[in-house]
């Protein structure tokens, strides 16, 4: 077994550990999601509008919310360090725990998205990109996301720094995520908002675990 | 022909010469004592060598090859057991061993990591989650690692018998002389009692930098 393999089910064992404390991130993403038809007010066409923008923004700060733990455990205890000896690259460990994370939280966010179309009144049409586009981009925020862990590593109070470092970082994403919903309700074809997507996500999955990575071994000197 | 081969090490933290000049070879079989008092480096000095910290100058040479250069033989054969235990409380002790045997390649059967759990005495514990465990049952977990980890070449323990209690020290010494017969080389650093039979003794406060190596450049700084 490699470092990847070996990481990713010592995190997903973890996280099955930990029980209820990995769900928290999607009952967030439920709950936060759940407050605008209450805050608006239940005009149907006024939540159909804003419906794929809130689920994206929701998912973004539903993934920033169980990402600030993504090392800081395994730094305080000395886990980090025994990873970042280990024969195999540090970058296979980091990409494996991000892969964990994103089963974790990004997944179930994908899972439960279809209950707060319908809470905030989707359009049908609107459905399939909205999954599809979930599927694709979500990866991306939880690789993106791992930069702005590694470098708050050691930091006090570092929770805030890391959600101001990362929300930026995140805005290619939230516009062709909401982009190819807001499309299919148009009548567009949201595929090249999809291609967007799909490029940000692969090229988050190839850099980011580099550079999360080499931030890491700074923290580790 | 010395596998482990230290030529001039310093080592530099927060803008301070720690320590310079330190040379020093180890062949199979032989161990190491690093000594000094509180503070003069001496877990610097281990975390350099395992390549945590880059040094400030000098060489380390694994089997003739600088380990900056060529890392993954020297990573391959080096197990470093710093300060922190490095334990996820939440999972069970034989899990912790498991994922460590799994990330350096090293056997991962149930048979084999008992065997290493056996000999630091946690073998009864090998369900019990990590966060149940006393800070001294903790330490043997976390010199579990480097004997559930073999073959390696170099163990550098970091104030090992720390929190043991005098059975339990026994017990890891006669790890290391395990592992020393059979061609390892140990580096250790303490101010607790461990006996390692025929050691060489490096002195890290006695390698006292001269006071322009010791203030650098807020020395230079301080004269201009």
């Amino acid at each position: 077994m490699n470092a990847f393999m070996a990481t990713l089910s010592r995190d997903l064992l973890i996280a099955r550990r930990e029980g209820g404390e990995s769900l928290l991130a999607v009952i967030f993403f439920v709950l936060g999601a759940m407050l605008f038809p209450l805050g608006v007010g239940p005009e149907g066409k006024l939540l159909a509008l804003m419906a794929a923008g809130v689920i994206w923004v929701m998912a973004l700060l539903a993934t920033l919310l169980a990402l600030d733990r993504l090392f800081q455990a395994d730094w305080r205890d000395g886990t980090l360090e025994l990873m970042a000896l280990a024969p195999d690259s540090l970058t296979l460990v980091v990409a494996a725990k991000c892969l964990a994370h994103w089963l974790v939280t990004g997944l179930p966010m994908v899972i439960a998205a279809p209950v707060m179309a319908l809470l905030l009144n989707l359009p049908p049409e609107g459905w399939p990109p909205l999954l599809a586009a979930l599927l694709i981009g979500s990866p991306a925020l939880s690789f993106i996301g791992a930069i702005c862990a590694a470098l708050i590593v050691g930091a006090r109070r570092g929770g805030v720094l890391m959600t101001l470092l990362a929300l930026p970082l995140y805005i290619p994403t939230l516009i062709f995520g909401a982009g190819a919903v807001q499309a299919a309700i148009g009548g567009f074809d949201p595929s090249a908002h999809l291609a967007a997507l799909g490029a940000i996500t692969l090229a988050a999955i190839a850099l980011c675990p580099w550079a999360a990575a080499a931030a890491l071994r700074q923290a580790m000197e | 022909m010395p596998i482990l081969d230290v030529q001039d090490l310093a080592c530099r933290r927060g803008g301070r010469i720690l320590f310079a000049g330190l040379d020093f070879s180890l062949s199979e079989g032989d161990a190491a004592l690093a000594l000094g008092r509180n503070g003069a480096g001496k877990s610097s000095l281990l975390r350099v060598l395992a390549g945590l910290i880059p040094p400030f100058t000098g060489s380390i040479r694994w089997n003739g090859e600088d380990v900056r250069r060529e890392p993954y033989e020297f990573r391959s054969a080096m197990r470093y057991v710093g300060h922190a235990d490095g334990l996820q409380t939440n999972l069970t002790v034989i899990q912790n061993l498991h994922y460590w045997a799994a990330l350096y390649r090293a056997s991962t059967s149930r048979d084999a990591l008992e065997q290493a759990l056996a000999a630091v005495g946690l073998d009864e514990l090998a369900d019990l989650p990590a966060r149940m465990l006393s800070a001294g049952q903790r330490r043997r977990l976390a010199l579990a690692r480097p004997i559930a980890t073999q073959p390696g070449g170099l163990w550098l323990l970091d104030e090992p018998t720390v929190a043991l209690d005098r059975p339990s020290i026994v017990k890891i010494e006669a790890a290391i002389t395990a592992f020393r017969a059979g061609g390892g080389i140990v580096i250790a650093s303490t101010n607790a009692p461990l006996t390692l039979p025929n050691a060489q003794e490096i002195d890290v406060a006695a390698a006292i930098p001269s006071p322009e190596d010791a203030f650098g450049d807020a020395f230079e700084d301080a004269l201009l």
